[in-house]
């Protein structure tokens, strides 16, 4: 009402696909018991992959940290359950290329024993602790955004020293269909939600907490509402149910009235968004100090027989999250990690559940749209339809052309691949495919630019290094010359004194060949003394 | 006396005139030639030797990258000629001539070393040869090629005793994969 009055930016473009929620919402979170094995991929985070702590064959407890962070963007791994460490090798990857990425195989035991240390560990009341304190014990935690986004939350949560956060924004808008995972825990874990929000609200200074949810999930507002009813500076907003609503950029518009500007941060309009479920595993981690070790994951699709929500270990492959869920009851068209607009098409069951599954996804033909497309007939539909307000049909065509640079100029880059465009259009073309190719592109051109500079600085080094070997080498010689001739007058002089003239000539020629002897040994010290120089430095 | 001495005066006042100003003006054309001066080497080829991997590994058929550099403002080979300079050094030299890339289509795949561990003897030729050091390895150890430093310059192919290193593809994985641009597929394909 006010929006219209202050004449505020409303949020652009959005789309109303049909929710598909109600089945998997209506029924209680499940609690997964322990798979036989667990495959915990190294890199289930946006930054670099964690490396691997433990060994073959070692026992390890459950919440026991398996593999560390290498830089501040990236994130730990934990073992998600009790038992022995069968291998660490390539698995199915959550990767639309269906390749294999490194993981540590667990074979659990069954006993789900945490270690005794972690036990009856006692915390101190984290609101007397410092914001830095706070924020690296989260990053122990192994926690990652759990919306998708697998951005280190930690890295969030530092912010708060570097940017005023007025606003931190907790998003349980979840506007992609089929998925309820969010919704779930809202209402289930409604306390849990509201004091992590107090704790981040703590560590980043901010004003307000906000906790957005679309107008669909009444039950979640419900609960969430009255869990923050004793606390005045959280509050509950009830945002319209459009995709992407769930989007840091939307969200943020729709609740604050301010737009994030192309190229920079939520932070640069003071506000910060967090997944409720990243809420609720910094919860977990900072009154409890439990890892994270497991995530809600919604399994649903019109293959499946009973679609729900499920409390899944990280690592547990999918096929036992769809056995738990009674299984196929058609074969599945396409098999998805994540929301069916943006989640990541699995070529196998076998794939594990990482930190930012949304959901499992068994789609039928009749739920995917058709894959013929014809000629664009500028409709402007996807014009209307693009929430960050770029042209997808222009863009497109200039990507057809392979023209990256014109795409950029179009603002391919502010594109979120949301895939509203493709939502919509009528003549059903690929239009966020070809976004992802461009982007791909582009990302491809960029590595090779950074290889070519690290390759040619490395040449230029080679290249001094030897020039100053060849020097020192130089020197070198010029100094043992220079004290071979000392030793030759030296040896001289002594024969003058000595007074024996006869036999000077041929002590001069025995002085001088062992000068010759001297001389070689020298050199084959430098010589050794290169080569183990240049060994040295090929190992380093 | 022929000549007398006023006319003398004169001639030697003249003579030091004409060498003075010879020497002031070849003084000037001295600095001139230092400020002013136009470099043989055009500053075209000088930028594009500094876009180049600097490997000098001869894969272009010139003796060093500014012989290659030199051609190409020649218009001896294309913007193409660098395989060790791949995807990135072809935009970089096309957006420098004004010549479109899309032009030459697909380019090959950055072809990297690999050395067979099988046969390698660990006698640290190829180390020596590789302008990046992107080769590790020691005097009777196996050698290994780090992959982010190998430029695929070839160097180290003809070095190698045992025959034991190859140039390959880099293996595909999740760093390195890229989506596909989407293939259209229309009603009338569709029908067929």
């Amino acid at each position: 009402m006010f929006r219209g009055l202050l004449n505020l930016a409303a949020v652009r473009g959005g789309v109303h696909p049909h929710s598909h929620k109600d089945r998997s919402s209506a029924l209680q979170i499940l609690k997964a018991p322990v798979p036989k094995r667990l495959y915990l991929p190294l890199l289930q985070h946006a930054g670099e992959a964690a490396v691997p702590i433990v060994e073959r064959g070692a026992y390890v407890f459950k919440g026991q940290l398996l593999a560390l962070a290498p830089s501040d963007l990236s994130a730990p791994v934990h073992a998600s359950s009790s038992g022995h460490i069968v291998d660490i090798c390539e698995v199915a990857a959550a990767h639309p290329s269906g390749l294999t990425a490194p993981a540590i195989v667990l074979e659990t035991d069954g006993e789900d024993k945490w270690a005794p240390a972690d036990e009856g560990a006692a915390l101190t009341d984290a609101y007397s602790e410092d914001a830095m304190t706070l924020a690296n014990r989260v990053a122990n935690a192994g926690i990652v955004g759990m919306g998708g986004a697998i951005f280190p939350a930690a890295v969030k949560l530092k912010q708060g020293a570097k940017h005023e956060i007025k606003t931190l924004l907790v998003n349980g808008s979840e506007c992609e269909p089929y998925l309820s995972c969010d919704d779930r825990l809202m209402r289930e874990q409604a306390e849990a939600i509201v004091e992590g929000a107090r704790l981040i609200r703590h560590i980043l200074k901010a004003f307000r907490v906000v906790i957005a949810i679309e107008d669909n999930k009444r039950e979640a507002i419900a609960a969430m509402q009255a869990a923050a009813e004793p606390y005045g500076m959280v509050e509950v907003e009830v945002v319209p149910t459009r995709y992407p609503m769930g989007s840091a950029k939307q969200l943020i518009q729709q609740i604050t009235g301010r737009e994030v500007p192309a190229g920079a941060r939520s932070t640069s309009v003071g506000v910060l968004v967090h997944n409720v479920g990243t809420v609720y595993a910094i919860y977990q981690a900072l009154t409890r100090a439990r890892p994270l070790i497991s995530r809600v994951v919604t399994v649903a699709g019109a293959c499946i027989k009973r679609p729900r929500n499920i409390e899944a270990r990280i690592g547990t492959p999918v096929q036992d999250l769809i056995d738990l869920c009674g299984g196929f009851i058609d074969k599945a068209e396409v098999l998805l990690l994540g929301g069916p607009m943006m989640g990541i098409a699995m070529q196998s069951t076998e794939v594990p559940i990482i930190k930012g599954a949304t959901g499992v996804l068994a789609l039928a033909k009749h739920e995917l749209r058709r894959e013929q497309s014809s000629a664009c007939i500028r409709c402007a539909r996807c014009v209307s339809a693009c929430p960050m307000g770029l042209l997808p049909l222009d863009i497109a065509a200039q990507i057809k052309q392979d023209n990256f640079e014109a795409a950029a100029d179009y603002g391919l880059n502010d594109c979120i691949l949301c895939a509203s465009c493709s939502y919509v259009c009528p003549s059903q073309l690929p239009l966020v495919q070809y976004f992802r190719y461009a982007k791909d592109q582009q990302a491809q051109k960029h590595r090779a630019a950074k290889k070519m500079n690290l390759t040619v600085s490395m040449s230029l080094a080679k290249q001094q290094r030897l020039a100053d070997e060849k020097q020192q080498k130089a020197e070198e010689k010029a100094a043992k010359r220079a004290a071979k001739k000392k030793t030759r007058t030296r040896s001289k002089q002594a024969l003058h004194e000595n007074g024996i003239k006869e036999a000077k000539a041929d002590s001069t020629q025995i002085g001088e060949a062992k000068v010759i002897t001297e001389k070689t040994a020298a050199e084959k010290e430098i010589t050794n003394e290169a080569t183990t120089r240049e060994e040295l430095a090929h190992e380093s | 006396m022929l000549i007398s001495m006023p006319s003398l005066l004169s001639l030697a006042t003249s003579v030091m005139c004409i060498a003075a100003l010879g020497a002031l003006l070849g003084l000037l054309l001295a600095l001139a030639g230092k400020y002013f001066g136009v470099d043989d080497e055009s500053p075209l080829v000088k930028e594009i030797v500094s876009l180049l991997p600097g490997s000098q590994c001869g894969q272009c058929g010139y003796l060093g990258c500014a012989d290659a550099a030199k051609s190409l403002v020649d218009g001896e080979v294309g913007i193409n000629f660098c395989p060790p300079g791949g995807r990135a050094l072809v935009d970089e030299l096309a957006s420098l001539m004004g010549v479109d890339a899309r032009e030459l289509g697909e380019l090959a795949k950055p072809q990297l070393a690999q050395i067979d561990e099988k046969l390698c003897v660990g006698c640290t030729r190829c180390l020596k040869a590789c302008p990046t050091d992107a080769i590790v390895g020691a005097s009777g150890q196996i050698h290994v090629v780090l992959v982010e430093a190998c430029s695929g310059c070839k160097l180290c192919l003809s070095r190698c005793p045992e025959d034991c290193i190859s140039l390959k593809e880099e293996k595909l994985s999740l760093e390195n994969w890229a989506w596909p641009k989407p293939q259209l597929l229309s009603h009338a394909a569709a029908l067929e």
